[in-house]
């Protein structure tokens, strides 16, 4: 149950990370407002299905942040392209803000009512007496067939050899006769309808709140670095890794009194730093993966599948 | 003091304009800091509060409620941090503000108490008030009470009073887990569980105990797997706001059939959450809830809601202002120090008619508490439902405002 748990957030994860990790390797733009896009999907995809069902949202809703996000790199990320990387980061950064405040303006500062379709409502399968959603198993596969389809055009397709040509040697694929700007819009435009996706299956499954950009914000950029900047198998690796290490922990009650004791020290709450030893693995749980940040920068820098050096 | 209705008849009216006219003579303006979360993770709460308290300054201060004594909200955003509240506690008292209203959150509360206190002996003449209409760790009002705290909600002991006393009778009840929130609040909760329960219901297991960090889960999913390996059939949570919204929605999700006893299931957003997956298995102990006997207060509940479109739920907002007028009323002076002293002590009617005193020993209110259970609408019982999901709140148990009193071991400072 707990793995079903792991994986499934672990995808989803995956999905959020998957369009930083592909702009970032495609264009070194960090994109701070990634997270807002996911929000701005979930919003969407809110608004849509309220007007006609969950799977025109599930349509529409990436393809409306697509078209944003693709008027955005145009408009504005193409003409601070020439001043830099931090101008890029800056303006991504200030972006993340608007999108906040809009939404806010829009729909206002509390969750919207933002529900699971009745179909895929309920339990799939039973598993020691608990039941296992079937819209987790649909998350799952949703985000299967995503990782596939991302795979395929990259390396099956004539837009995806372009893409790649793009981003080792721009001038020689310019020269020979692509629209290399073009490109970026469409990679950029690309990533943030993954995002939106995200949002779109990831909002009904929690919570659809102003808050929920910066919730994931942190957390996304803990599966890029750890999976290697601009690695999309290692954002893979790393998003289920943290998924998995997440639902386990929570599970686990060890903590340094139990392990101490196995050693045959006994621990009291009148022994020095008792707070501490107390700590159950479960209560830390949710702020392993900064751990897991943190140990990856020291030990490994450029991550697990990382090639960068820089 | 009596609940001030909208006078409906001319004629009181006129006597009313007149009677505001005369207090209009000697005016007082009062302004009340409210420090609190109004954006980041628990912001939509912060922001609905600060409503409740717009709305009560309306309704219980200045001209509608023919006082001479107008209560002026100013909102200032803390984003939940107890630092920022700090530094704005100080803008408040530099602003020449002296009263301070605050709630979401024990751990703000609590660094704003200690400050308070700091701050009122080094500044004689310019004290600051704290009206605290939500934080409710018992420690405010035991070991760490202070002459300058009010606190308008019931304390966790007093709550956990209410819903063990219900618990008691529920046969079913065999495997209890207790979940919260990592910090002073959520602690408490499970330290006056576990002790009260061990007294009346020493049948029952505790078969699990865990803490979280605030604000940080999204998926509470393999906490629900956790429940139910440890063949939990009831839990009893502080959590509010998203991390209950998310915990219910969990449960539902994974088919959990055990039930919750809860301290904030009424507050905004949730009662969306637990939709009718929660119908008959989420209960709620609070001093009041819309389908609670009520004297006059169904007009501020209905009021509210064709106002701002959201369910009012704090009536400790609204008895922190009637305290606040009825305080400056009575020392005749927005002094804080003076109307401090005249709040202790000071009796009114409550939300069900009963009678409730800010305890001088403690700076704790006395005042009745409902168990309720979220359940269909529709009915004498269920008059209303909350934020449209057509299931509301049922009373189960009501406990009288001696019953729930709880003893206090403070030793409070003499009032200047």
């Amino acid at each position: 149950m707990s793995t079903l748990n792991g994986v499934s957030y672990g995808l989803l994860l995956f999905m959020l990370s998957a369009g930083l990790t592909l702009i970032f390797s495609m264009m070194g733009v960090l994109n701070f407002a990634h997270a807002s896009f996911y929000m701005l999907g979930a919003y969407f995809a809110y608004q849509v299905s309220s007007w006609t069902n969950f799977w025109v949202a599930f349509v529409v809703a990436p393809l409306l942040v697509a078209v944003l996000g693709g008027l955005f790199e145009r408009a504005v990320l193409r003409k601070t392209h020439r001043f830099g990387h931090v101008a890029e980061l800056l303006v991504t950064f200030g972006l993340s803000f608007v999108i906040l405040e809009l939404v806010q303006l829009v729909w206002g500062r509390t969750a919207v009512d933002y529900r699971v379709p009745a179909a895929l409502d309920g339990a799939l399968f039973q598993l020691y007496n608990a039941n296992f959603p079937t819209y987790r198993a649909f998350m799952m596969v949703v985000a299967i067939a995503m990782l596939l389809a991302l795979f395929l055009v990259l390396r099956k397709t004539r837009i995806g050899l372009v893409i790649q040509a793009a981003l080792t040697h721009p001038e020689t694929t310019e020269a020979l006769g692509h629209n290399v700007p073009r490109v970026f819009a469409l990679v950029f435009a690309g990533g943030c309808a993954l995002a939106a996706l995200a949002g779109v299956i990831g909002g009904n499954a929690f919570i659809t709140e102003p808050g929920m950009a910066q919730a994931v914000g942190a957390i996304i950029f803990v599966v890029v670095v750890v999976g290697g900047m601009g690695s999309l198998a290692g954002a893979l690796i790393a998003s289920l890794l943290i998924g998995l290490m997440q639902t386990f922990a929570i599970g686990l009650d060890w903590s340094f009194i139990g392990a101490l004791k196995s050693v045959g020290v006994e621990v009291t709450p009148e022994s020095f730093g008792y707070p501490l030893w107390k700590l159950k693995l479960s209560q830390v749980a949710p702020i392993l993966p900064y751990l897991l940040l943190v140990v990856m920068l020291i030990v490994r820098p450029k991550g697990i599948l990382g090639t960068r050096d820089d | 003091m009596k609940f001030n209705v909208k006078p409906a008849a001319l004629a009181v009216a006129a006597v009313a304009a007149v009677v505001a006219l005369s207090g209009a003579a000697h005016a007082q303006n009062v302004k009340v800091a409210f420090i609190e979360g109004l954006s980041g993770p628990f912001g939509g709460v912060g922001q609905n509060q600060l409503k409740h308290f717009q709305y009560a300054a309306e309704r219980f201060s200045g001209k509608q409620a023919n006082s001479g004594v107008t209560v002026e909200i100013v909102p200032m955003d803390s984003k939940g941090s107890p630092q920022e509240a700090l530094a704005l506690l100080k803008k408040a008292s530099d602003e020449g503000i002296h009263f301070v209203a605050q709630g979401n959150g024990s751990n703000v509360a609590g660094v704003l108490i200690d400050a308070i206190n700091k701050f009122n002996e080094r500044n004689p003449g310019k004290e600051v008030v704290f009206l605290n209409y939500a934080a409710i760790d018992p420690d405010f009002t035991n070991s760490k009470c202070s002459p300058w705290h009010f606190r308008f909600d019931g304390g966790v002991d007093m709550k956990l009073e209410a819903l063990t006393n219900y618990m008691k009778d529920e046969k079913g009840i065999k495997n209890v887990y207790i979940l919260g929130q990592n910090y002073s609040f959520g602690q408490q909760v499970s330290k006056y569980t576990k002790e009260m329960l061990a007294k009346k219901r020493p049948d029952v297991k505790i078969v699990g105990d865990e803490l979280h960090p605030m604000g940080q889960v999204k998926d509470f999913s393999p906490y629900i797997a956790k429940m139910q390996a440890a063949n939990a059939d009831t839990v009893v949570t502080g959590n509010w706001g998203a991390d209950l919204a998310l915990l219910i929605r969990a449960a539902n999700a994974a088919g959990f059939k055990g039930k919750f006893y809860t301290f904030y299931a009424g507050v905004i957003g949730t009662p969306t959450a637990i939709g009718a997956a929660g119908a008959d298995r989420v209960y709620m102990v609070s001093y009041w809830h819309p389908n609670s006997a009520q004297s006059q207060i169904e007009s501020l509940y209905t009021g509210f809601k064709q106002r701002f479109n959201e369910e009012f739920y704090t009536v400790a907002a609204v008895n922190a202002v009637r305290y606040l007028v009825a305080g400056v009323e009575k020392a005749k002076s927005t002094n804080a120090a003076a109307v401090a002293k005249a709040m202790a002590g000071m009796k009114m009617k409550g939300a069900s008619g009963e009678d409730i005193e800010m305890r001088a020993s403690d700076g704790a209110l006395q005042q009745g508490m409902y168990v309720a259970e979220w359940t269909k609408a529709g009915g004498p019982a269920v008059k209303f439902d909350q934020e449209n999901t057509g299931f509301g709140f049922k009373t189960v148990r009501y406990l009288m405002p001696e019953q729930a009193a709880m003893p206090t071991t403070c030793k409070m400072p003499k009032r200047p």
